[in-house]
């Protein structure tokens, strides 16, 4: 009895000895959520392409690290015909498919990968298309599946991807996480094995990590790729410590237990700054959070009304009291870390008196009664948009406009917004790939401004509709950009949303990690980061 | 003893029927439609959005929808989770350990210790030790679990640097998981230390998710105590000269456990409610997070899965109690 007693006091005194045991260069990540499964293309969640897609695949095209510039990947270089429909892409020779406990590859990446990896996505009758799920969202928003009109290969090291129209974007969209490119070889494996599911579970790619384990809601493990073709990692191991609550990961951090954490509560934000171990990092984010009316209802088609709202809303102090200082007046419905925005547009300013005056040249000299929904979750681009709407009854209320705050299950309000039911609705949007058409065309163009269309404004003005379709089919970005300037000016003018915020999007992490990078995208990369 | 069993066991059955109907409709009542829910911000052109709703079944009217379910469940097929595209059955296997686990701990450590408090509560009646004690357990008994759970790991974790902060082991641990209770992997795995660091990690979250079933069976085990304590047989024991231990563990405590053990049942149900704010706190791995992940996302098959088979566990237990009474009082079997 004594011995075992005097056993379990040792087990005890160890365990409250707490460990650290850790290789030299371990890097832990304190990840806010699980991943789904590893295959980018059925997923649309940033969790889940930090798992897979950021570090276990590479694309034809990539974002240089901490920005939306876009570089050579698996293609060293491509070709477009003088129509801007045919793309021929050069492809990378050398590169490695990563060896697993179930994968020894037998060949390098070529161009029958490329082939598989958008086929699987697009032709119903490719065996792959349906295993683990048939839904590829982003391989159809970003319109894939009628701007395709071929792809095929020229050589082991030359694919052409023949489109329907010119498209700018293209490039861009080939660099995200949904173009991730995957083994042809060891899909076919898999498939003859009877087991195709692992390549979506045990994945193989060619990026600078390879999945070791995954145990569900715990852990993730990888290890550096030692033939990653830009050059191992130059940390050994990465481990993304699934923590979702972030008070938790805070601690977790303190206690070095991670040393990247991301989405601090804003709360803490002063303590992580305070705190001589740590390091608060900043990235303007590439987001837009707005007040949409419907323009096609009264009195909201009516341009002054809109204007009037505009300034009769105080967004500064929509910014100080909600955003608490994480996040910057909107002017644009592009945030300013994309190319093109135009900072010459001149903002309408906080002023109630001039709103009345223009609501009474409209026609309203005693304000109208509306709605005003309020989105029932917190978005990256919106913290609380419960209070939000309070400040913004409150500051509309001064002017005569009476609204009653409504709200929704999410579903429920992004269905009811996108068919038009509202009469000012709150939304947002995260840009997906650095391309200005991503905010412009989906949010604001005609074709989208149909029922379950992302035009929630219902918003179809032909001047701006033209400049920003001109500016999709063109690829000399000198004049796209000066396109896009003017599309701003015009909407400046027609005012179909209050554009209300671009937040910014922090992470913390320990001093001793060197050279991490915050995404506008949102992305966590860890190739390229350091311990020291 | 055995036809009383049978009849205990025969009981199970219309509730596990009612346990299928309400696990269904419950989940169906939640608003929102998973398919939106699964295409996020960018919504979903509403001829996918048919396919998919008639791909998973969801077009169906609820009374085919509950059928088809029922047939599945009757097949052992729980679904496949609309989220992840795994096996329910599957995910739930992989993280039901994780949750049974924790459980036990936290049960161990309530009843380890709530039973001797409320025995010397009782015994010590009126005393500082009984003012003590309840006032404890009712301090215990309403503390939120999130609060006390930050609290202890900024105080342990933190401040004193005792305890890790959350997880089941230190990430430099590589543990294959055999049998999903990572006490038994680690113990027999060749990493020296793991299993000292899974005892680690097991102390905060079990202190968080025993402390209000503690409160109670302290509180359950006084109250009984306290009954069978004024009873005629125990004057009568206490006059024959029998030491005052023996009076209490072997006469008194036997007759207070029937309502003790009760509790403790009961107590099953709740942990495991209790373990969802605990898994979430301690980032747990467990059942508890995975459904409230699966109400967020509105993903019905784990939802319907999940629930039935945590219902399953809980009826489950609640019968080995109910045989547990006949063990420890003859008459109670006698009766049935």
């Amino acid at each position: 009895m004594k011995s075992r007693l005097l056993a379990a006091t040792a087990v005890l005194t160890l365990a409250l000895a707490g460990a650290h045991a850790a290789s030299a260069k371990t890097l832990v990540y304190c990840s806010e959520g699980s991943p789904e499964n590893f295959y980018p293309a059925i997923n649309t969640t940033g969790t889940t392409f930090d798992a897979s897609g950021r570090q276990i695949y590479d694309r034809l095209m990539d974002f240089k690290r901490g920005t939306t510039e876009v570089e050579p990947g698996l293609a060293t270089s491509y070709d477009v015909s003088s129509d801007g429909k045919t793309f021929t892409f050069h492809l990378r020779k050398g590169v490695k498919w990563q060896t697993t406990k179930t994968f020894k590859p037998t060949r390098d990446f070529n161009a029958d990968d490329v082939i598989f990896s958008f086929e699987r996505q697009w032709k119903q009758d490719n065996p792959f298309f349906k295993v683990t799920s048939d839904n590829h969202s982003y391989f159809n928003d970003m319109g894939f599946d009628k701007l395709l009109k071929s792809i095929t290969k020229v050589d082991d090291y030359t694919v052409k991807f023949e489109l329907n129209q010119a498209e700018a974007p293209f490039i861009a969209d080939l660099a995200m996480d949904f173009s991730s490119i995957i083994s042809k070889e060891y899909a076919d494996l898999m498939m003859k094995a009877g087991t195709p599911e692992k390549v979506d579970q045990e994945p193989v790619g060619t990026g600078p990590f390879m999945l070791i384990q995954y145990q569900k809601d715990a852990i993730v493990r990888y290890k550096a790729n030692p033939t990653y073709f830009r050059g191992k990692a130059k940390i050994d191991d990465l481990v993304f410590a699934i923590t979702p609550d972030s008070s938790v990961r805070l601690q977790k951090l303190k206690a070095n237990e991670c040393q990247v954490m991301p989405y601090p509560n804003p709360a803490d934000r002063d303590a992580i700054k305070a705190d001589k171990n740590l390091k608060l990092l900043e990235q303007p984010g590439m987001n837009i959070g707005y007040l949409a009316f419907q323009t096609q209802k009264k009195p909201f088609d009516d341009k002054r009304v809109r204007q009037a709202v505009n300034m009769a809303i105080n967004r500064k102090a929509i910014i100080d009291a909600v955003y608490l200082g994480a996040g910057v007046v909107a002017k644009n419905p592009i945030p300013p870390v994309l190319w093109s925005y135009n900072d010459a547009v001149k903002d309408y300013p906080y002023d109630p008196q001039k709103a009345k005056k223009l609501l009474a040249e409209a026609g309203y000299p005693n304000g109208f009664e509306t709605d005003l929904w309020a989105m029932p979750v917190q978005r990256p681009y919106n913290p609380n948009a419960r209070r939000i709407a309070e400040l913004m009854q409150a500051d509309l209320a001064k002017v005569g406009i009476k609204a009653e705050i409504k709200s929704y299950e999410w579903g429920e309000y992004r269905k009811r917004a996108q068919n038009g039911e509202h009469q000012m609705v709150q939304l947002g949007w995260t840009g997906d790939n650095g391309d200005p058409d991503n905010f412009l065309h989906v949010l604001l163009g005609c074709d989208s401004a149909k029922a379950n269309g992302s035009n929630v404004a219902k918003w179809c003005y032909k001047p701006f509709d033209d400049l920003i379709i001109e500016a999709e089919h063109i690829t000399d970005i000198k004049k796209r950009t000066e396109l896009y300037k003017q599309a701003q000016v015009i909407f400046k003018e027609e005012a179909p949303w209050v554009t209300v915020a671009h937040s910014i999007q922090f992470a913390a992490v320990r001093n001793n990690v060197v050279d991490f990078k915050l995404s506008p995208f949102g992305a966590h990369v860890f190739y390229g980061v350091d311990l020291k | 003893m055995f036809r009383f069993v049978l009849t205990r066991v025969s009981l199970v059955i219309p509730t596990f029927i009612g346990v299928t109907l309400l696990a269904f409709l419950l989940v169906h009542l939640i608003p929102g439609d998973p398919i939106e829910t699964l295409a996020g911000e960018r919504g979903i052109d509403p001829v996918r959005h048919a396919q998919l709703r008639a791909e998973y079944g969801f077009d169906k009217p609820l009374i085919v929808q509950y059928g088809v379910y029922v047939w599945h469940v009757v097949n052992g097929d729980l679904g496949i989770s609309v989220i992840t595209h795994q096996r329910v059955t599957e995910e739930f296997a992989a993280l039901f350990p994780a949750t049974v686990e924790l459980s036990i701990c936290a049960v161990l450590f309530a009843v380890l210790l709530g039973l001797p408090a409320g025995i010397i509560a009782a015994v010590r009646r009126n005393t500082i030790f009984d003012h003590g004690i309840m006032a404890t357990s009712l301090t215990g008994y309403s503390m939120p679990i999130f609060w006390w759970g930050l609290l202890l790991i900024l105080l342990f974790s933190n401040v004193l640097e005792l305890t890790p902060v959350s997880g089941r082991i230190d990430a430099a641990y590589f543990i294959e998981p055999s049998t999903g209770f990572l006490l038994i992997d680690s113990w027999f795995s060749e990493d020296e230390g793991a299993f000292a660091s899974a005892v680690a990690h097991l102390i905060l979250p079990t202190i968080v998710l025993g402390t209000v079933p503690l409160a109670i069976i302290a509180r359950m085990t006084r109250s009984a105590m306290l009954e069978v304590l004024g009873e005629d047989y125990i004057r009568t024991a206490r006059a024959k000269g029998l030491a005052p231990i023996w009076v209490v563990s072997v006469h008194a405590l036997r007759n207070a456990l029937i309502p003790v053990v009760t509790v403790i049942g009961l107590q099953v149900g709740a942990l495991f409610a209790g373990a969802i704010l605990t898994e979430t706190v301690f980032a747990w791995p467990g059942v508890g997070k995975w459904l409230v992940e699966a109400i967020n996302r509105r993903d019905y098959p784990v939802l319907q899965g999940g629930v039935l088979m945590l219902g399953s566990v809980v009826m489950a237990v609640n019968l080995l109690v109910d045989i547990l009474y006949g063990v420890i009082n003859p008459r109670i079997r006698r009766t049935s």
